[in-house]
């Protein structure tokens, strides 16, 4: 793994993008490097777009990500992937979660869910890996899971060694919800990662 | 030394624990609300979620007033409800240590406006300490009980969201514990009237100046020289934004009240040119300039918003950054699925009503597709509101009702309606009581019947205290009852006298239990769109077709009620 690393997660309120979080700093402190980690959300969470910053350096100054600076951008659904693009690095990789949730303009019919979203990606020229997390998350025992599969799928593409990823993990995903969460890890870690 | 990642809210409970706080009191409020439940985790502090945030200062200081050191914590605008306490308590001054902790909200993510509490230390002669990350924040508690113990004063510490919602790593040491200090009665510092409060503010004086003096040699505040071309004056989060954005030199002031001014004019004495970067108010810089300190930034950096490291260098060099693509449809917060409160705007909005509104999650009420929010100003408002709109306009006809969450009536709603009904109003007052405070994401208050730590405590009987407050029509309606909520306001509204529905449900996030199947369209759909109306987050119209999602659905049924085909059915399990 490199040792300066932009990670931005986006998503949609309760998918469990802290959490998230909260494991690769816990890898940070396992590779003896600085970490920050920044949420930012409006109004709490209730299922409005919500991102974490996660940087991880020798020193880490400003909590929050430079647009434009992102290595990687995690996102848990693909509207959110669209909407947070301009983060990432020509050179970033963007790997998202393959699930789609409307959000209430397009519920109630005033905006369109746009359509194609990875082929538009691929076309800006976006390095994007896609996984069915969802699928995944079910197939451990539990939805709310999904974002641990894609954090497994994540640090397997870091570089991670597995032992690492469980490691890191075990340590912050709380002692009641392991089990689940431990099936989830390493469903992501060995699941087939499609290109665009 | 254990080194842990840590919240900087949870650093400001670890540094509280630490100091050896014995009691701390807080109502909730974003960013400053995880402070008080972390603080709860630790068992040798008392933590409690008080009603507000003047409750918890109060709370804090009498505990302080005993020989412990405590500690309230608030979001800006508490604040403001808190403002007569604090002001008085600089006054009396302390027994043990008080720090009050205070998150403001450049941007207000989740506030209703950007006030700078800077300005409420100077007005109160109460110091301020800024951390500007994790680690800071539970240090600079520990240095503010020192403080407040040998300058015998309350103590702020200021956070913004930046600081308070990013984590880092804290170096983290044991807690000392400390003995209380014995209570010896002393009315001439204790009682605050005016024969003892004179010769308190004398007092009040004497100690700003030796506050004054002595944070010129703070080791607290630093400088970093770089670039001696520009020189830049910052604090907190925006130290790091400085520091990664520039190469100038910098001067980083963790007292942000009273500010070391003599020591910031050295600091210009050998840089070329001096900006103050802040966000919010020209607080700094004003105070640089009235001693005479050539300054310039609040036009460069303005007065809204947070500040970033892209900000900074745009303002400062021109270089920018990516933009966002602002064509895409927006994912604003919006009501769970399951929400007790949509059937009541769906309700409202039919009914054509004017609605005093307050804060909370019900707020999102005023968003389409529901909109049926008119009014709201801050917690407590909408009754007193509604009050002062009906003794305005009558005898015209009655039309506005308010509306207000539990958490919040319990806040400051109550006092509004003994006030409405001793005046003889005629509003209408709806409480959506979802059993917790929802909004800043689930802390009990009196009527969970629970406390902060989950166990069982009194449940305030909100009906029998309306009635004890003199209001004779009192209703209790379910929330995903579409038809008696109907009813029950438009019954309300055509009496002349002031009544109160209590519209109850627990809150969808909250359910115990098994997750409800759900419920699913049918064949019957016409595909009408009258479902939609409630704009539930489990319902979408794919291209045409009315779908539900089952995974978020919880089978509240108020979509099924106002179905007109039957179309909308249970999944069996
Ligand atoms: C003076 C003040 N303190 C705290 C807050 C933060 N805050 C906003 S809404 C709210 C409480 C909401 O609870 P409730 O009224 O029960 O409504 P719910 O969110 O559960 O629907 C709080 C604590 C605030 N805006 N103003």
């Amino acid at each position: 793994m490199e040792n300066n690393l932009n990670i931005l997660i986006a998503g949609v309120g309760g998918q469990g993008t802290l959490l998230a979080s909260r494991i690769l700093g816990s890898l940070a402190s396992e590779m003896g490097l600085d970490c920050k980690v920044s949420e930012i959300h409006g109004m709490s969470q209730r299922g409005g777009s919500v991102t974490t910053h996660v940087r991880i350096s020798k020193e880490v100054l400003s909590p929050v990500i430079t647009e434009g600076e992102a290595d990687y951008l995690l996102a848990f659904e693909k509207l959110e992937a669209f909407r947070y693009r301009h983060y990432l690095k020509k050179s970033g990789l963007l790997i998202c979660n393959d699930q789609e949730l409307m959000p209430v303009p397009v519920i109630i019919g005033v905006a369109k869910y746009p359509e194609n979203i990875f082929e538009k990606l691929k076309a800006e020229g976006f390095n994007v890996k896609i996984i069915s997390a969802l699928a995944l998350a079910k197939e451990a025992g539990s939805i709310k899971t999904v974002n641990v599969v894609i954090l497994g799928a994540v640090m397997k593409i870091m570089g991670v060694d597995y032992k690492t990823a469980v490691r890191v993990a075990e340590a912050v995903v709380p002692k009641k919800l392991w089990e689940v969460n431990k099936k989830a890890l390493e469903l992501g870690y060995q699941c087939t990662i499609k290109s665009v | 030394m254990e080194k842990r990642l840590m919240l900087g809210n949870e650093a400001i409970a670890r540094g509280a624990w630490e100091a050896g706080v014995r009691v701390v009191s807080a109502y909730p409020g974003t960013p400053s609300t995880e402070i008080t439940k972390y603080a709860s985790e630790y068992k040798e502090m008392y933590a409690e979620w008080a009603v507000n945030e003047k409750v918890s200062a109060e709370v804090a200081i009498g505990a302080c007033y005993a020989g412990a050191r405590a500690m309230c914590c608030m979001k800006h605008v508490g604040v403001n409800v808190a403002a007569d306490p604090f002001f008085t308590a600089s006054y009396t001054g302390v027994n043990g240590g008080l720090v009050i902790i205070v998150a403001d909200e450049p941007a207000m993510h989740s506030s209703q406006n950007e006030q700078d509490s800077r300005y409420y230390a100077k007005s109160a002669h109460i110091p301020m300490l800024e951390p500007s990350n994790a680690h800071e924040c539970k240090e600079f508690v520990k240095i503010a009980f020192k403080m407040s113990e040998e300058y015998d004063t309350p103590v702020f510490v200021r956070l913004t969201t930046r600081t308070a919602h990013s984590q880092g790593f804290v170096n983290i040491t044991d807690r000392e514990e400390l003995p209380l200090k014995p209570y010896v009665k002393d009315p001439k510092k204790y009682v605050m009237m005016p024969l003892m409060a004179r010769g308190r503010h004398i007092e009040v004086e004497k100690r700003e100046i030796r506050l004054e003096k002595d944070v010129e040699n703070s080791p607290l505040n630093t400088v970093e020289f770089r670039d001696k071309k520009v020189g830049i004056v910052c604090s907190g989060a925006v130290y790091q934004y400085v520091k990664e954005a520039t190469n100038a030199s910098i001067c980083k002031l963790a007292n942000v009240y009273p500010i070391p001014v003599g020591f910031v004019k050295k600091f210009a004495s050998e840089v070329s040119e001096l900006i103050v970067c802040e966000e919010l108010e020209p607080f700094i810089e004003e105070t640089l300039k009235v001693h005479g300190i050539k300054c310039h930034g609040k036009e460069i950096f303005g007065k809204q918003g947070e500040l970033s490291v892209a900000s900074i260098r745009n303002k400062l060099y021109g270089i920018t950054v990516p933009n966002a693509d602002l064509t895409l449809p927006q994912r604003p917060p919006v009501m769970c699925a399951g929400c007790s409160h949509r059937s009541v705007f769906y309700i409202l909005k039919k009914l054509k009503v004017v609605v005093s509104g307050d804060i909370g999650c019900y707020t999102m009420g005023a968003l389409p597709p529901l909109e049926a929010m008119d009014l709201c100003l801050c917690m407590g408002g909408a009754i007193t509101m509604a009050h002062g709109y009906d003794k305005a306009r009558s005898p015209h006809t009655k039309n506005m009702v308010s509306v207000m969450g539990d958490s919040t009536f319990v806040h400051s709603g109550i006092t509004g309606l003994i006030n409405a009904v001793y005046n003889k109003g005629i509003s209408t007052h709806l409480i959506l009581d979802n059993a917790i405070t929802g909004m800043t994401g689930h802390q009990e208050n009196p009527a969970s019947g629970k406390t902060i730590i989950g166990e069982e405590t009194h449940l305030l009987d909100l009906e029998l205290l309306c009635k004890a407050i003199g209001v004779k029509r009192v209703q209790v309606v379910d929330a995903f009852d579409l038809k008696a909520i109907q009813t029950a306001v438009k019954e309300e509204m055509a009496k002349d006298e002031v009544s109160v529905i209590i519209i109850r449900r627990p809150c969808a996030l909250m359910l115990k239990g098994a997750k409800p199947n759900g419920m699913k369209i049918n064949e019957k759909c016409k595909n009408c769109k009258a479902c939609m109306a409630i704009g539930c987050p489990a319902i979408s119209n794919n291209n045409g077709k009315i779908k539900i999602n089952s995974e978020q659905c919880t089978a509240c049924k108020v979509c099924a009620g106002l179905c007109g085909f039957n179309a909308i059915e249970e999944i069996k399990s």
